[in-house]
């Protein structure tokens, strides 16, 4: 019999100024989700389910950028995208444009498990959120303080930035201390902070899940990575990951899919594919992603500048990290 | 070395019997679409320009793709499609699109004017307008075929409609007319350049009976519709199957990572595709084509710069 192992993440690129407040702050949500998720995979709660579970707790709490305390659109409204994946036979489902639908991984598993399709959007995913009773509230609910002025900023410094390609190294002077950028926003704005979650448990059977408000900012019906299985998430009989990051690089380099490729078509091992995937897939995009493997392994790896993350094995190993 | 250009109509069920009046004008539209595609490519157009004509197929009735697409289950149209440039992976997808005449044209826009790759419903149809695009009443894209598919699948109610009970993802047959016509998959073209530069682009109006908003694998990267410098593809089949089997990713990860050669990648993601789930068109950087399917039939038509050219519906699978 395996083991069981755990990680979840709460985004990947962060502001190296970031104030070790927020920092202290994240660090202790992220370990309360472990603590539920151990605390779950010690009672044998299939992986599937330890997902849902402590993606949920990360939607509900306001501090990353999914469910309450979602980025915004450039509306100023908030638009949801989540999916999930269960290895053993890759059954997935998704969701994106959730605009009052409290917890969106849920509702992508719904889809999974309810319904005769994989994904699902706005207006349906809201129909079928209705017909399934899952708990709705009004978009406000999802629309915090701290992100109506995030987006305030975002608008002014892409009034600056006309392309969004054109770095602005040197130039910009809105209130940015560090001239990283990620989606063409300064890192102090941009903060993707998408969080996920990926377990294996002691049979051996890996699961991944993902949710997010997507990029700050974004037009409306805009949809990333998030929702798109094999790029944000991905899971299969030999692992289980979920990514964050810019959703376009995301995307064209279908980074959760190529960790399991390059292990199942070049018989790499968890820690070397996920190494090999951030090396070599990612080019100008900056992402980063976490993984456990069948086996009871967990990796994580970043080509950002700090990821939220923390992880934990049946063997003891338990880390929380941000840099 | 040397250009390719594959095109497919779809791949299913596609009954021995069906009658002439169904298969020709089929077999004609794959045809002019290829001959188009030969056109360009030996203009020198560049790869995207190329498979961006699959919009003729949007625009023939007889293929499931723009006027001619399969109705949701309130009767409406919500039109899907893609488009990926292997040489820099940039891509763009659209998905709940309604009134443009050209899904693969909006597509092609999001990836070349937004910083987005996939936009979906209003978003998609505000962005068409804001850039111009021709749009239409949706009647525009319906026909009489396609409300009588939707009738009869839902008098068999194939496609689960009571969501309170739990299913197995029993995926339904194709909804077909009492003559056996079914109205399947998805339309695509893959091409590759005399320089080794590649492009795909899909497009569909999804399933028979679909709920409101259902995506299927057209739109995603990875699923139906992939292209990097090794190959580029465009599947069609079963949505829920090819997503769960990233079947355009894996021909070119599995070229890439077990060495084998574009019709053995083809023909060995195909199989791993639980039968008469899946069909796809691929081609290389050095000119191969490869059509492989699991299914009973794919409408499909190919081209070489050798002056190979073929058009087929049956034949043996995993060609």
């Amino acid at each position: 019999m395996g083991a069981w192992a755990i990680a979840v993440h709460g985004g990947a690129g962060v502001d190296p100024n970031l104030p070790k407040e927020r920092q202290d702050e994240a660090k202790r949500l992220l370990t309360r989700c472990l603590d539920i998720g151990i605390s779950a995979l010690r009672s044998n709660v299939p992986a599937i389910d330890v997902v849902e579970l402590v993606v949920r707790e990360l939607e509900t709490d306001p501090l990353f950028n999914s469910g309450r305390g979602s980025a915004l659109t450039e509306k100023g409204t908030v638009e949801m995208e989540a999916s999930i994946m269960d290895g053993p036979k890759r059954r997935c489902g998704a969701v994106s444009g959730l605009t009052t639908v409290k917890n969106p991984i849920s509702l992508a598993r719904l889809v999974m498990e309810k319904s005769p399709h994989s994904y699902l959007t706005t207006p349906g995913a809201e129909e079928f959120a209705k017909k399934q009773g899952v708990e709705m509230v009004d978009n406000d609910y999802f629309i915090t303080e701290d992100n109506v002025g995030m987006l305030k900023l975002a608008k002014e410094a892409n009034s600056i930035l006309f392309d969004y390609r054109i770095p602005t190294v040197g130039t910009c002077g809105a209130a940015v201390d560090s001239h990283l950028q990620m989606n063409g926003l300064p890192i102090s704005v941009y903060a993707p902070e998408t969080v996920g979650c990926v377990v294996v448990d002691k049979e051996g059977r890996c699961a991944a899940g993902t949710s997010t408000g997507g990029l700050m900012n974004k037009m409306s019906g805009r949809i990333g990575d998030s929702p798109i299985i094999g790029a944000g998430t991905y899971a299969c009989e030999l692992c289980g990951v979920s990514c964050t990051g810019e959703g376009e690089a995301i995307i064209r380099s279908t980074l959760a899919r190529d960790v399991a490729a390059v292990m199942e078509y070049k018989g790499l091992n968890l820690h070397e594919a996920v190494d090999y995937v951030i090396k070599n897939r990612l080019d100008e995009g900056k992402a980063g992603l976490i993984a456990v493997s069948k086996n009871g392994e967990v990796a994580c790896g970043f080509n950002t500048t700090g990821m939220f993350r923390g992880c934990a094995t049946e063997g003891g190993f338990m880390e929380v990290g941000v840099w | 070395m040397g250009w390719a250009i594959a095109v497919h109509g779809g791949a299913g069920d596609i009954p021995l019997s069906l009658p002439p009046e169904k298969r020709l004008p089929r077999e004609a539209g794959l045809r002019r679409c290829l001959d188009v595609g030969i056109a360009a490519l030996k203009a020198h157009n560049h790869p995207l320009d190329v498979v961006e004509l699959v919009r003729e197929l949007e625009n023939n009735p007889h293929f499931n793709a723009g006027k001619g697409s399969v109705l949701t289950t309130s009767g409406t149209v919500e039109m899907e499609a893609c488009i990926m440039d292997g040489k820099t992976m940039k891509c763009g997808a659209v998905s709940g699109v309604s009134t443009v005449v050209n899904a693969i044209s909006l597509a092609r826009l999001v990836m070349d004017k937004t910083p987005h790759i996939y936009l979906a419903f209003d978003g998609a149809e505000a962005f068409a307008r804001e850039q111009g695009l021709e749009t239409v009443e949706m009647s525009h894209f319906i026909t009489p075929e396609n409300i009588e598919r939707l009738k009869q699948a839902q008098e068999a109610d194939r496609v689960q409609l009571d969501y309170t009970q739990p299913i197995q993802k029993e995926v339904p047959k194709d909804a077909a007319l009492a003559d056996g016509d079914s109205q399947i998959g998805t339309v695509g073209c893959v091409a590759v350049d005399n320089e080794g530069n590649l492009a795909t682009a899909t497009s569909t109006g999804g399933i028979v009976n679909k709920m409101v908003g259902r995506i299927g694998d057209t739109p995603i990267i990875g699923a139906g519709t992939y292209a990097n410098h090794l190959c580029a593809v465009s599947a069609t089949g079963r949505g829920e199957a090819i997503i769960r089997g990233t079947i355009a990713r894996d021909v070119a990860a599995v070229m890439e990572f077990k060495g084998l050669s574009l019709k053995e990648a083809a023909a060995y993601v195909i199989d791993q595709v639980p039968r008469g789930n899946a069909g796809l068109v691929a081609v290389s950087s050095t000119g191969e084509v490869a059509m492989p399917f699991n299914t009973t039939g794919m409408f499909r038509a190919c081209a070489t710069e050798d002056g190979y050219s073929e058009i087929a519906i049956w034949d043996s699978p995993t060609k």
